[in-house]
């Protein structure tokens, strides 16, 4: 990729098309960030899996790969406060009422595990319907954890 | 580096050595074909060497459950061999690991399939 952050700043913003490279590549670009920032491989994996995850929803779910649509990507670091946020220009998804992953009648589900594992590995997170359209989430983690 | 399948066959059990990546996508329906391809061919006992994966995200793990069940209503086992910290970490978190049979050495996995 030719657009990667340069050393040296802090955050990173990117309009992606809404394909799989593109979870590959936000990925990649939270990761660059967090490991300038200090953060340890054990962190770096946290925050590449929930980034990763979070980008699979946006472009999967929210914009149904629709070459028409983009996610918005936006990674930050402030202080001690990694900040990734993305928006997609979906229908929306209602974050609220999910199943357990982890009830016992859902243990062999093949799916819905995703925002469970971002809401372990982060701090944070925060989901948000945008007008018209859209869907931001918000995931945060800090260089102490808290 | 996406996802490198290959199989091989010591005595009855299958063992598919996979190697890279298991994500959405490539990785993960490679591995839904090898699976679904084996049970086609009426191979009952199953042994997934996870030894070199690098990296699993929720898609992979749905996989690999799909794969158990998939495996388990046609009479036969899949087992997992060799988990990495990572992949140990988040079948763990997942309540997963108790759900697979797990094992740590080759030739103790083969001999537990029944």
């Amino acid at each position: 990729m030719g657009d990667v952050s340069r050393p040296g700043t802090d955050s990173v913003e990117r309009s992606l098309e809404s394909t799989l490279e593109s979870v590959d590549h936000a990925e990649d670009l939270a990761v660059g960030l967090a490991r300038r920032a200090g953060f340890d491989e054990e962190d770096l994996m946290k925050i590449g899996l929930a980034v990763r995850e979070s980008m699979v929803n946006a472009v999967v779910h929210g914009n149904r790969y629709n070459a028409n649509k983009k996610v918005r990507f936006a990674a930050s670091m402030n202080g001690s406060r990694f900040t990734v946020r993305i928006a997609d220009e979906g229908e929306g998804f209602d974050y609220a009422h999910l199943p357990d992953p982890l009830a016992p009648e859902n243990l062999l589900r093949t799916s819905g595990r995703g925002i469970f594992l971002i809401r372990s590995f982060m701090d944070d997170f925060q989901a948000r319907r945008l007008e018209p359209v859209g869907t931001e989430v918000t995931l945060v983690k800090f260089a102490v954890s808290k | 580096m996406s996802v490198k399948l290959s199989t091989r066959q010591v005595g009855d059990v299958s063992v598919v050595d996979v190697a890279g990546r298991i994500t959405l996508g490539e990785g993960s329906s490679a591995l839904r074909e090898t699976l679904r391809d084996m049970v086609g061919k009426n191979q009952k006992k199953i042994l997934l060497n996870l030894g070199e994966v690098s990296y699993i995200d929720s898609s992979g793990i749905g996989e690999l459950v799909s794969g158990f069940t998939t495996v388990a209503n046609s009479g036969g086992q899949l087992k997992l061999l060799n988990l990495n910290k990572r992949v140990k970490d988040l079948l763990q978190i997942t309540k997963l690991y108790t759900v697979f049979d797990v094992h740590d050495d080759e030739a103790g996995a083969i001999r537990s399939f029944t």
